[in-house]
């Protein structure tokens, strides 16, 4: 097998909380861990609270510390290196070169002030030391592999002139100029129209194909993952609860938060029908529940899931692809009986 | 069974700033809403469907009467919205309410849950004083929230939570007709199932009516009966659910169907990925607004020079597209 391109073991991302806001700290990612192999896309996908995107920010160290900080003991491994462990000069090496990110927002992302092209240019001149008429060419170039009609003219555009979408394209070109072996993509097509997200996933798909890199794809949206992810990690409460590969995890959900999840999700080819819903809601990071976070919201919960927290157990089936599950059941399958 | 509400024509163009400060030629209007006509049943449920600046929002504004429109009529029942003046407008408002997108931005954050419930009730006189914390706990519990949550402030509550407070709102002044503009948008997949539900259950519950906007199509198919699909002003199709959904005729909501990204990975991937951006609305193209990313294999000449009409093209199936009759 081969080796993983990046490794994330353990990450504790915690926050100290406002007071007036009850206090206390928030455990955002509370002991994550996963692979990224070279070349695959793996998606990681949770709902509002998760700890999806605190996650994504801590590999590139864009935590705001204070109030948060990446405890002692985490570690995330690229090409050998602990990045948690590097000097500043050094992350900078890598941030926006080796490891580059797309955020959701592109509106936000980029600077009003300067031209696209000033903007895509910035990261080939800072970490290649081109020239700035070498860097604007190749922004010209960049700007015609995302699909940008008349790229030369573009080149002198301002954010605000170019539509939502074309801005995401702007963003995918910055983050691909210095061509990363990994791109980590923060839900980036949630605040797109639908035949604009199709557009942007399938850009995507293609540059990864051409370019060879490895991407990190965060979601909500468990279609995304369905149509473009090898392998996907569910998070919940700051935890992985279940990763697997995208075809074994749909065919055999087996954390109960992975079923609901699938089940309420309204689908396009289902007739009318009342949608199964997960009681309750995401608790807050302050105060996770005992035992596993998700026993509170669980039809399947018996006493052994208030008082022991589940490690990630094993639940491959046989001959099948690796599968593991943050839930007891793996261990007692007879009780998967809704009492609800 | 009657139409509660009827849409005839409705036209609503913004007029353009001029340039320069007021000086200069002033610009194209933006034809936010171009003459769009539907009607809904007592009791049922039309989904307007359409991307950002398809004008589905300012449809159902207009048709609140909280945006004067250009031109065209609303009817509700029997009576003609625009013609109203103040005093019977204000009674008729108590009949037709508006569940938005993102409570939190339409709740008052220095109001408490029950203040903010109290509020309509006070306006159109629908309870005594003595009345009001009973009511209020009704609400509460109809939209499923403990009557406890009376005494919050909308920033102690989620987001899931908060659109219930918005939906009790809405029934406090016991409506007949409610807009609702993507009521479950803003939520995570897990709670805007549960919100769905609730909507379904008090339509099943109130014999309410809806007039559901959203962009997702797989949200619509859950609480329509009818949909339509709106394109840079216009309706461009308009049938029953069932049969939009098992045979759309316009390349658009084709497309829109397709690009719906599906949770299953053996998915048949026969996606039609539209090139382009939507025109702006101050300057729709010539002919069939669709004519530039329009994917059909038949488009031709015709398309670019000569708009389809909105037409029957099977029974209760109506669209725009010249050659609707031979569907993607």
């Amino acid at each position: 097998m081969t080796e993983p391109l990046l490794r994330v073991r353990d990450l504790k991302t915690y926050f100290v909380a406002e007071r007036g806001s009850g206090g206390g700290t928030a455990r955002a990612v509370d002991g994550v861990s996963f692979e990224l192999f070279p070349g695959e896309t793996l998606g990681i996908v949770g709902e509002s609270g998760c700890g999806k995107t605190v996650t994504s920010l801590s590999i590139l160290r864009l935590v705001p510390e204070p109030p948060g900080h990446i405890l002692p003991g985490s570690v995330i491994e690229f090409d050998g290196r602990n990045l948690l462990a590097l000097a500043p000069a050094d992350l900078r090496a890598v941030r926006g070169n080796q490891i580059a990110m797309v955020f959701q927002e592109p509106m936000t992302s980029l600077n009003p002030v300067f031209t696209v092209g000033d903007q895509i240019a910035e990261a080939a001149i800072i970490h290649q030391r081109l020239s700035r008429a070498v860097a604007r060419a190749r922004a010209i170039e960049m700007l015609t592999l995302v699909g940008i009609p008349d790229p030369a003219e573009r080149v002198d555009d301002y954010p605000h002139q170019l539509s939502g979408g074309m801005r995401q394209r702007v963003m995918i070109a910055m983050a691909l100029i210095c061509h990363p072996k990994v791109l980590i993509a923060d839900e980036p097509t949630t605040a797109l129209d639908v035949t604009i997200q199709a557009q942007i996933l399938e850009l995507l798909d293609r540059l990864q194909a051409e370019l060879g890199m490895a991407v990190l794809l965060i979601t909500h949206d468990l279609g995304v993952v369905a149509g473009h992810a090898n392998r996907v990690a569910v998070m919940y409460a700051g935890q992985v609860v279940e990763t697997a590969t995208t075809t074994e995890l749909f065919d055999r959900p087996t954390h109960p938060y992975t079923e609901g999840l699938l089940a309420a999700v309204p689908r396009i080819d289902a007739p009318r029908s009342r949608l199964h819903a997960i009681p309750g809601q995401v608790p807050a990071a302050t105060a996770w529940p005992t035992g596993c976070r998700f026993h509170p919201r669980c039809p399947y919960a018996w006493n052994k899931c208030v008082a022991e927290a589940p490690p990630l157990l094993d639940a491959t089936a046989p001959g099948g692809t690796p599968h593991a599950a943050r839930c007891w059941l793996v261990t007692e399958p007879h009780r998967r009986v809704a009492k609800r | 069974m009657s139409a509660l509400l009827e849409v005839r024509d409705l036209v609503k163009h913004y007029a353009a700033e001029r340039r320069w400060f007021g000086l200069g030629r002033p610009r194209a209007p933006l034809r936010a809403v171009d003459g769009v006509s539907f009607s809904i049943d007592a009791g049922r449920t039309l989904g307007l469907v359409g991307e950002s600046g398809s004008g589905k929002t300012t449809v159902g504004r207009t048709i609140l009467r909280l945006q004067e429109p250009t031109a065209g009529r609303v009817m509700f029942a029997g009576a003609d919205i625009f013609a109203l003046k103040p005093g019977p407008l204000r009674a008729l408002r108590r009949r037709m309410q508006v569940v938005f997108q993102d409570p939190y931005s339409s709740l008052n954050p220095r109001m408490t849950v029950g203040q903010a419930l109290r509020e309509p009730l006070e306006i159109h006189g629908l309870a005594t004083s003595a009345q009001f914390a009973g009511r209020i706990a009704g609400l509460l519990e109809e939209v499923g929230l403990d009557p406890a949550f009376a005494s919050r402030y909308p920033h102690e509550l989620s987001g899931g939570q908060r659109q219930r407070v918005g939906i009790a709102r809405a029934l406090s002044v016991e409506p007949q007709f409610i807009v609702c503009d993507e009521p479950v948008s803003a939520l995570d997949v897990s709670v805007q199932a549960q919100v769905l539900n609730l909507l379904a259950d008090l339509q099943a519950r109130r014999r309410l009516t809806y007039l559901f906007i959203a962009h997702d199509l797989a949200v619509v198919r859950h609480i329509a009966d009818a949909v339509a699909v709106m394109y840079l002003g216009r309706i461009v199709e308009r049938a029953p659910a069932a049969s939009i959904y098992a045979l759309p005729r316009h390349p658009y909501s084709r497309a829109l169907l397709s690009a719906v990204p599906e949770p299953d990975p053996r998915a048949a991937k026969q996606r039609i990925v539209l090139s382009g951006d939507m025109p702006s609305p101050a300057h729709p193209p010539s002919g069939c607004p669709f004519h530039p990313r329009c994917p059909h294999p038949m488009k031709n000449e015709r398309c670019v020079t000569e708009a389809p009409p909105l037409r029957t093209v099977a029974p209760d199936h109506l669209a725009a597209c010249h050659y609707a009759e031979h569907p993607m």
